[in-house]
């Protein structure tokens, strides 16, 4: 299998053996330190919008395997103030670098942004579209942590309608023969759009606004915030923050090899004295994320093929 | 009897047959029809066997581009196009909903990269009827109702 110059821009791109493929890798990634696999290679981080844990991950993705990185964390003091296209910026930006990361505030600009550019992109989010490497650092750890991606029952709670890491992971997910599981309150239920995908390719799935109702079903349980950013209306959200706060009085009503994950930053949707207990993998969850960036990194820069 | 058309006929041009009636000034709107110096003529409400009321534009002096009839297709996906020569038919198109939209509709979604820098927009279309879209940036899907020609 080749990546060799591909753009990573949507999950909807990739095949299931595609996914297997890099997950393979990154396990590779994850046993083999690799410090000189990608020595002459420059990576562009484009972040127009802020980013904590995956504009971290990839810099220290790229510089664990020796590469080099240059970029900008906030748009405020780039070109784009003075009125310069997206379209510009990454025609500029790929004559600098070996391949470009860009998190972009409107969807879909990172498939414009591979149009403009015959560097390989990778998508770190655009907007409430995609974050594929996300998800692929999604299915790396539940992979990790349950042995296997087949036949799960998997929960996701939380913010279903706004969130697009649970409609990401829904979407490879399907790959695997699931039972979903969508917990939220009925405003901020998965989009219609995809339960009709589910129902197309006969996929099992149940939403409810009551975690008890399921939690002794699930293998997974997919916890999301509810984003402020994300509402036009900010009475919308105070009527929905705070509507589930997971603790340990949710142990007694679990499997026992149930485990917790979040894409981060949690709010107050879990509570600390969750973290210690063998059913949070979160912040696993959040190293994996370099294993998949520097899997991501050498095949697409075609260091490794 | 003899019958008697309600419009005349024309030498050379084009004619959309087959509009819905409700649908006929939409066809002639999308038209570029600005400096065609030839008779246009738009009838709306003709009785029909097939339709039982129909709607008819026929122009004098113009072909329509491919996007053109892609668009007609997307408000009227029955219509046929004529193309005349010399008082006759020379050919008939039905017109057909193309598997990939480019150019003439719009996102229906504020926060999309295409209404926001000039590029041409690309829809793919997930059903003909009812209408079904997706668009090629941000990956939202949009219904009939939801569609609007740029």
């Amino acid at each position: 299998m080749n990546f060799e110059n591909r753009d990573i821009i949507s999950i909807h791109d990739f095949s299931k053996q595609e996914l297997l493929y890099i997950l393979k890798i990154s396990k590779l990634m994850e046993k083999n330190p690799n410090p000189n696999l990608l020595n002459n290679k420059i990576l562009a981080t484009l972040f127009f919008e802020p980013s904590t844990r995956t504009r971290l991950s990839f810099l220290s993705a790229m510089e664990q395997l020796g590469g080099k990185v240059m970029g900008f964390a906030t748009a405020g003091m780039t070109s784009i103030k003075k009125g310069e296209t997206l379209w510009d910026t990454i025609k500029m930006a790929q004559a600098y670098a070996d391949a470009i990361v860009i998190r972009h505030p409107l969807e879909g600009s990172a498939r414009l942004a591979a149009e403009a550019s015959s560097k390989p992109i990778i998508n770190a989010g655009d907007g409430a579209n995609q974050h594929p490497t996300q998800t692929l650092l999604d299915l790396y750890t539940i992979q990790k942590v349950k042995g296997k991606l087949d036949n799960l029952h998997i929960g996701m709670l939380g913010d279903l309608k706004y969130g697009r890491t649970v409609h990401s992971l829904t979407t490879a997910l399907s790959h695997f023969n699931p039972k979903f599981y969508f917990i939220a309150p009925q405003a901020l239920q998965m989009p219609q759009t995809y339960l009709d995908e589910l129902k197309e390719k006969k996929i099992k799935f149940f939403t409810t606004a009551n975690l008890m109702k399921v939690s002794k079903k699930l293998d997974i349980l997919y916890v999301t915030r509810i984003q402020k950013e994300r509402f036009a209306d900010p009475v919308e959200y105070e009527k929905y923050k705070g509507v589930y706060k997971l603790d340990t009085k949710l142990l007694p009503h679990i499997k026992k090899d149930l485990k917790i994950m979040h894409p981060l930053p949690r709010v107050d949707e879990i509570d600390k004295s969750l973290d210690d207990t063998q059913h949070a993998v979160y912040f696993e969850q959040a190293a994996n994320g370099i294993h998949v960036r520097k899997a991501l990194l050498s095949l697409v820069l075609g260091r490794i093929k | 009897m003899k019958k008697e058309l309600s419009i005349s006929a024309i030498k050379d041009g084009t004619v959309i047959d087959h509009i819905p009636s409700n649908a006929t000034l939409k066809v002639a709107d999308i038209l570029d029809l600005k400096g065609i110096r030839g008779i246009i003529s738009i009838a709306t409400n003709l009785t029909s066997k097939t339709m039982g009321k129909k709607g008819l534009v026929k122009i004098s002096g113009k072909d329509l581009t491919k996007e053109e009839v892609d668009k007609i297709a997307l408000i009227a996906p029955n219509a046929t196009v004529n193309i005349i020569n010399n008082y006759n038919v020379k050919k008939k198109i039905k017109v057909t909903i193309p598997l990939v939209i480019n150019k003439i509709i719009k996102c229906s979604n504020p926060n999309c990269i295409i209404n926001n820098e000039e590029i041409s927009t690309k829809f793919y279309v997930l059903n003909k009827d009812p209408l079904k879209v997706k668009c090629h940036y941000c990956e939202r899907n949009m219904d009939k109702e939801d569609i609007s020609l740029l």
